[in-house]
């Protein structure tokens, strides 16, 4: 499980001895049969260029240099401490991308996180902790944020202004002239019959095992919240 | 000591030439897939505007007829952008559609979290080009990180099969139509087109305003190639969006040191870890802005980078550092220089940093705008109105 292991990252370290290394080799393993792997790892001239470019850089212990020469070398290990300690810092910008082997850092981690949330690595459910409701609104209701959200005990370091739109929420919204924005819980009206498909979409492609994974509660309101409407749309479709 | 014959940099012209591009043209394998029987292309409906792309390419940007897949952000938090966007295109008369058969691209989620997968993501793309079809128009992508993931999941399916083939078979599975749009076009990118069109209905003089861009980094750091440049705007050497449109309006456009740097946004960060995208907002750019250029105003072009700069402002300024810019998106800014109002149209009471001196710089009676709006919101609570029309925000 992630650690307190201090600041800097001591990256000469393992960190992680108490797993053992066949664990750390099959989640690496598992990182490099994604199908993008070899398409945004060519290796590292160590110029530095990524970092420079990075925005966690400059505020976390956080090196995109660092997460492709790990990978490239084959460093178990410190993949395993990158995957616990590091990855969830960066801000999927892709400003790495301007990496002159080819190399995407970002991609890399966004393959890394898929495998640390597929496998219920703390530092995932770290990461995550206060990020269910989020997660709940777009895989409910196809909408990642909406305006409903603007309350002043979510956003208190957005000053006063979110308390008047908070107040006047609903006739705000009213006083927008297209008409699909005339909504609260969603940024737009979404019909019945897309959601379905959406729900659909997730169903066929295994999403809700990765929910599973890192948050059953919240893995079982979705389930009875999908369930039920599509069981209302004519489908007989579990989730279990 | 050898001086060679090179030419100062601003003498230096810089013309892409597609021939000498280092990557494929995309949009080739796109057509020869279609050939194959493995997919439907739906092409870019004329008329369209032509513009170039990075290696010199060029890229169809349509008209009229147009899909618009909102962004869940802007709808959400910043809806004037979205219904600047809207605005325009009913100024000019153009034919639009705005669907409720959407959703979300959910890449917003997929960069946070990571809890979908390239199936799922690919999936959701293609359901919403499908819908877009369906209806006889083509999409037009209101944010960045969509119009950037969706050029990602273009790319990925043309060069894996086997992601193809799970699409289509759910896309099957779903009764809709396999189909990819010829190009993956962003709403800023119809503004560029359109930029002299709407320079020559413009009301309010902008010809006395200094602004800086920030560049959506999903815009032109994914795919880079499919984002636009142009000689004349920093010698092609970056993305001309957003700073050519603010040009024609007659706009100076202010350089700055960190015009590469990313918002801060972070997608995780701006919702969980706020301290990161506050700091980076204010130290990284908006500060650099003010030391450097000090511009009327901050002008992007994604729904993200409007929110981190903007609402970044407020804690910043209890901290005592130099904020206090405003951020507008371009269809705000091309409307506002069209005459549009600026709390029914642009609904500039959702932002967060004080607007109004550059409103007054403007020569905008801001108050007087603001009594109309709140009139019209009174009618709504009375009931004498059910909603604001498009009729009510023109009058």
């Amino acid at each position: 499980m992630a650690k307190n292991i201090g600041y800097p990252l001591d990256l000469k370290m393992n960190h992680y001895a108490d797993v053992s290394y066949d664990e750390k080799e099959r989640l690496f393993e598992e990182v490099k049969a994604d199908e993008r792997y070899h398409h945004v790892l060519y290796g590292c001239y160590e110029c530095g260029i990524c970092v420079a470019s990075c925005p966690s850089a400059r505020f976390y212990d956080f090196n995109p240099r660092v997460i492709a020469q790990a990978l490239a070398r084959e460093d178990v290990d410190l993949v395993y401490t990158l995957m616990e300690d590091s990855i969830w810092d960066c801000s999927q910008c892709f400003s790495c991308d301007r990496c002159p082997r080819g190399n995407s850092p970002g991609q890399l981690i966004t393959i890394m996180r898929e495998v640390a949330v597929r496998n219920g690595l703390a530092s995932a459910k770290k990461a995550l902790e206060g990020y269910g409701r989020i997660i709940y609104k777009i895989m409910s209701t196809g909408s990642q944020v909406s305006p409903d959200m603007l309350q002043p005990n979510a956003f208190p370091d957005w000053g006063v202004h979110v308390n008047e739109i908070a107040e006047n929420l609903e006739l705000w919204r009213k006083a927008l002239p297209p008409e699909t924005l005339h909504t609260t819980e969603t940024g737009w009206t979404v019909s019945d019959k897309t959601i379905i498909e959406l729900y659909l979409i997730w169903h066929m492609t295994g999403v809700m095992d990765l929910i599973e994974g890192i948050d059953e509660g919240l893995f079982m309101i979705l389930v009875d919240v999908m369930e039920e409407r599509l069981e209302d749309a004519g489908y007989d479709i579990t989730f279990d | 000591m050898i001086h060679l014959p090179i030419a100062k940099a601003k003498d230096r012209l810089f013309e892409a030439d597609p021939n000498n591009a280092p990557t494929e043209d995309l949009r080739d394998e796109i057509f020869q897939l279609e050939k194959e029987g493995e997919w439907i292309v739906q092409r870019v409906p004329e008329p369209y505007m032509e513009v170039k792309t990075k290696y010199g390419r060029i890229k169809k940007i349509p008209v009229e007829k147009t899909w618009h897949h909102k962004s869940c952000g802007q709808c959400g938090h910043i809806p004037g952008y979205s219904t600047s966007i809207f605005w325009l295109n009913r100024q000019f008369g153009l034919d639009y559609y705005d669907p409720t058969d959407q959703t979300s691209c959910t890449a917003w989620n997929y960069y946070a979290s990571a809890t979908s997968n390239p199936e799922a993501q690919a999936a959701v793309a293609l359901r919403n080009f499908a819908s877009a079809y369906e209806q006889g128009y083509f999409p037009l992508i209101h944010c960045g990180t969509s119009f950037g993931h969706y050029k990602e999941v273009r790319h990925a399916l043309v060069h894996q099969p086997e992601l193809r083939r799970k699409v289509r078979d759910i896309m099957k599975r779903l009764g809709k139509p396999f189909v990819i749009p010829e190009e993956i076009v962003h709403y800023s990118e119809w503004v560029l087109a359109m930029r002299h069109r709407i320079a020559e209905r413009q009301v309010i003089d902008m010809s006395h305003i200094t602004a800086t861009v920030h560049p959506a980094c999903h815009y032109h750091k994914l795919i880079e190639e499919d984002a636009i440049y142009d000689p004349e705007i920093y010698g092609a050497q970056r993305t001309a969006i957003v700073s050519a449109t603010l040009q024609a309006l007659g706009i100076t456009v202010g350089d700055y040191s960190s015009w590469f740097d990313c918002c801060g946004f972070g997608f995780r960060h701006i919702l969980v870890s706020r301290d990161f995208s506050r700091s980076f907002a204010v130290q990284r750019k908006i500060e650099v802005m003010k030391e450097e250029v000090n511009p009327d105003i901050v002008v992007t072009h994604d729904t993200g980078c409007v929110t981190t700069l903007d609402q970044s402002q407020f804690a910043g300024k209890a901290h005592g550092k130099k904020v206090g810019l405003p951020v507008l998106s371009d269809s705000q800014i091309a409307a506002l220089a069209m005459g549009a109002h600026p709390y029914k149209v642009l609904q500039l009471h959702w932002h967060n940093t004080d607007n109004k001196p550059f409103l007054e710089k403007l020569g905008i009676d801001h108050e007087k705008r603001w009594s109309e709006f709140q009139a019209a919101v009174e009618k709504i609570k009375s009931g004498e109105m059910e909603y604001l029309t498009w009729e009510d925000a023109d009058a």
